[in-house]
């Protein structure tokens, strides 16, 4: 059973995700977009919408904090462990409640605006119950754990099991002791992460970060082969077809 | 000098109509599909009004198009790219549905099913968003020929920079209309605001287009646009805009909107510009200069150097040749009566406009005067200051002087006209008296007047090596000229003998073929073949059904 959860069912779920979002890359660029509903309705999604995504931001990068990087690189930078939890949890938390009030106010919002409501399909209501699954069952696990309770080090076995899967060389052994609201999310997060390219979330790997450092004015040619015309002398006859050159389609659909 | 050529569009407003056939046609061809039921690549505008979306020329409020910063560089007035990401999630400047307006139809399935009664049934308008009943209140020209009157027309941004007393005033003065399409700008700003890169202005002939595979529904381009000519599909997530019926183009035929044109008002053709002085002359300091800095950016294209240069950058001769003879070159830089719709939003437009002279001419005529007499219409431009100024909102950041040199051209040449009708003899002062010569006047009533279709469109099509390249068979007879024997329809030996057409060929001669024949279905003097993609319902032409047997009983016939 550990075995399965943690060690079978994590590869497949991220085996999944590569794959998925490969194929999603490759035949169906079209449908690849954050479909955003702002048309239909702007004044809540104003609100709803920053706090979400900036708050699950924020969570990301804790994740990665927590996750990847080894208890012993921050200790060695002088991050004793209370500090470290007491920033966590501190930082969390807010991260934490910042993206469940914004999603709370995206799913209110999406039920109750006529509009928005009638563009959601049954993949994105599937999605947000299996995101909002993830996110609640986190905020919990941590709340129960570290502010109700007397705290738990998950960095001494969630993060080396998480690595250990990077490594190749998977260690479900240290899961065996993680309290179950961890375990949940857990497995409630591969959940996601195999869902993910098959739903509207694709939209967070097109983040456009390349727009900071590209010319403001975007040139294309129809195509980057040169063409026959221009030097081509009347006395040659008609054009003829390269022979050499592959003929290459490029795509630029109506806009 | 880096050359590069521009499809342009300029449109004459003395002959707009306000007819709407250009937006219908636009429509019919790109936007009836769902998720851009509200979208009108091509809209027409009465002026004064508050155009389509709602107020979109108050860039206060919209924030398009590009300012010039304290360094003298241009950054999109909405914000530089790191602001844009940090708005990502919910672009605060974009305009909600409500500002263009809420797509609708109606329940006409309730006519035919509503149970009898006593009163007759009416078909409820519908949203076409929720599906829900709705109330019809606003669309693209809700306040089409001033419809709404003061209340609508005083939300008009230009007219609210003009004083009161003009504004009052200014309702008894005149009407026009503005078709508009997307600007296909030199200095793009929807390509600027663009974080995917997905936008981008063709190289070949400047049409701007977005690469749908490429958009992932950003929408910073919709707040981008000052001309508001990006439209969001709320079904696809993707941006759209006006594509300049680029197919079309390619082909060396005009877009939808210049071909259905009722008034034959758009011209269209080539202009050779410096890409190297684009960006400078789209930073001038003073707004009002940026009309002639975008003037100075064009190139002559009779000029040897110019003409060297643009064979250096691969442009092909007959793409010179066309730009030679292009009527933008010609109203633009030639007879000088052509203007750019709002200069100050530094995105250089492409697609020009000839204001209207007829609203002076008007208020003449009703005032009892001559209406051709030279100098009463250089009295009344000069006097009617509001119709002048208004358009000067609209055409040179504010700056009155080209507007008046524009419409006193437009006044001179029509009463040097009179004077040819009336039989009387030429008079070479008058058009002395706007800086022209009398031919370049019958040169230019040509152009605007008698307006032939082939001086109006003058568009070289696509390299052929592309066109070829899109044929299902690269290959084209020799004999295929016009007349010749090989001219389309039948081989030597009867009906489909000898090499066949390439397809795409066969379905661009059925398709002219069809729109110029008279009868419906096998015209005398044009091809006859018609195959499933170009069979418009119209007739039952031979060879697409099986033969009709009379003898098969009735309900044989109606099974399909």
């Amino acid at each position: 059973m550990n075995v399965l959860l943690w060690v079978v069912y994590p590869y497949l779920a991220v085996a999944v995700l590569v794959g998925g979002t490969i194929w999603r890359y490759r035949y169906d660029k079209f449908g690849w977009t954050t479909r955003s509903s702002q048309l239909y309705e702007s004044a809540i999604l104003r609100w709803g919408s920053p706090l979400f995504h900036f708050g699950i931001l924020m969570v990301l990068v804790g994740h990665i904090g927590g996750l990847l990087i080894p208890k012993s690189w921050t200790e060695a930078v002088g991050i004793t462990e209370h500090l470290y939890h007491l920033g966590a949890v501190f930082i969390g938390t807010i991260a934490g409640l910042c993206t469940l009030i914004g999603m709370t106010i995206l799913i209110v919002r999406r039920r109750l605006t006529g509009p928005v409501f009638a563009a959601t399909t049954k993949n994105d209501k599937v999605m947000y119950l299996v995101l909002a699954f993830v996110i609640v069952l986190g905020l919990v696990a941590t709340v129960r754990a570290n502010i109700i309770g007397a705290g738990y080090d998950y960095r001494e076995t969630v993060s080396p099991w998480l690595r250990s899967l990077f490594y190749f060389s998977p260690d479900p052994e240290q899961m065996a002791g993680v309290p179950n609201g961890f375990k949940i999310h857990i497995v409630g997060a591969f959940t996601l992460f195999a869902f993910w390219p098959f739903t509207r979330l694709v939209h967070a790997f097109s983040a456009p970060v390349g727009y900071l450092t590209r010319p403001y004015i975007v040139y294309r040619r129809r195509d980057s082969r040169p063409g026959l015309r221009p030097d081509r002398p009347g006395w040659d006859g008609p054009p003829k077809l390269p022979t050499d050159v592959p003929v290459k389609a490029k795509a630029t659909r109506r806009g | 000098m880096r050359v590069m050529a521009q499809m342009s569009m300029v449109m004459n407003l003395d002959k707009c109509i306000g007819c709407h056939t250009c937006s219908v046609t636009c429509k019919q061809a790109w936007t009836n599909r769902s998720g851009v039921e509200y979208a009108w690549f091509n809209n027409v505008e009465s002026r004064p009004g508050q155009g389509y979306p709602r107020t979109y020329q108050d860039q206060e409020k919209w924030q398009g198009g590009w300012v010039r910063t304290r360094t003298g560089r241009l950054k999109p007035r909405s914000g530089g790219r790191l602001k844009k990401l940090m708005t990502i999630f919910a672009n605060p400047k974009m305009p909600a549905m409500a500002d263009y307006y809420e797509p609708w139809t109606y329940d006409y399935e309730h006519l035919i099913n509503a149970p009898a009664g006593d009163d007759t049934p009416v078909a409820r308008p519908k949203s076409l968003l929720t599906g829900k009943d709705t109330k019809v209140t606003w669309s693209a020209n809700w306040d089409d020929s001033l419809a709404g009157g003061n209340e609508i027309a005083a939300g008009d941004p230009v007219l609210r920079k003009l004083s009161d007393q003009v504004r009052q005033e200014y309702e008894k003065a005149f009407l026009f209309f503005l078709p508009r399409i997307c600007e296909h700008c030199l200095n793009p700003s929807c390509v600027a605001s663009c974080p995917s890169g997905a936008i981008y202005k063709r190289e070949e002939d400047g049409i701007v287009l977005v690469d749908q595979d490429r958009c992932k529904g950003w929408r910073m381009c919709v707040t981008g646009c000052p001309y508001k000519k990006i439209y969001f599909n709320h079904r696809t997530g993707k941006a759209e805009k006006c594509t300049f019926c680029f197919p079309r183009i390619e082909i060396g035929q005009p877009t939808i909107c210049s071909e259905t044109c009722v008034g034959r008002l758009r011209y269209l053709g080539l202009m050779l510009y410096d890409a190297d002085r684009v960006g400078k002359a789209a930073a001038v300091k003073d707004e009002r200069a940026l009309f002639d800095a975008q003037k100075s950016t064009f190139l002559d294209p009779h000029d040897p150097a110019v003409i060297a240069a643009a064979r250096e950058a691969g442009i092909a001769d007959d793409w010179i040749t066309a730009a030679q003879r292009s009527p933008i070159w010609d109203l633009i830089m030639r007879f000088e009566v052509a203007l750019p719709l709002h200069p100050e939003y530094r995105t250089m437009p492409m697609v020009w406009y000839i204001p209207p002279l007829s609203p002076v001419v008007d208020v003449l005529r009703d005032t009892g005067h001559d209406g051709e007499e030279l100098g009463n219409l250089f009295g009344a431009v000069d006097a009617l200051r509001i119709p002048v100024d208004y358009l000067a909102g609209l055409f040179t950041a504010g700056d009155p002087e080209p507007v008046t040199a524009v419409l006193q051209r437009l006044a001179a040449m029509r009463v040097h006209q009179r004077r040819i009708n009336l039989g009387e003899d030429r008079d070479e002062s008058i058009a002395a008296a706007v800086g022209m010569t009398g031919q370049q006047m019958d040169d230019m009533y040509r152009l605007l007047a008698i307006a032939k279709y082939e001086e109006r469109y003058v568009i070289p099509a696509a390299h052929a090596e592309d066109a070829h390249r899109l044929e299902a068979q690269g290959s084209e007879c020799s004999l295929n000229f016009e007349g010749g024997p090989g001219m389309g329809g039948s081989g030597p030996f009867g009906e489909a003998s000898g090499t066949p057409a390439p397809v795409s060929v066969e379905n661009f001669h059925i398709q002219r073929d069809r729109q110029t024949a008279d009868t419906s279905a096998a015209p005398v003097d044009k091809e006859s073949r018609v195959n499933l993609l170009s069979w418009d319902g119209r007739g039952r032409p031979d060879g697409l059904f099986p033969p009709r047997d009379d003898s098969a009983s009735a309900d044989d016939r109606d099974r399909p």
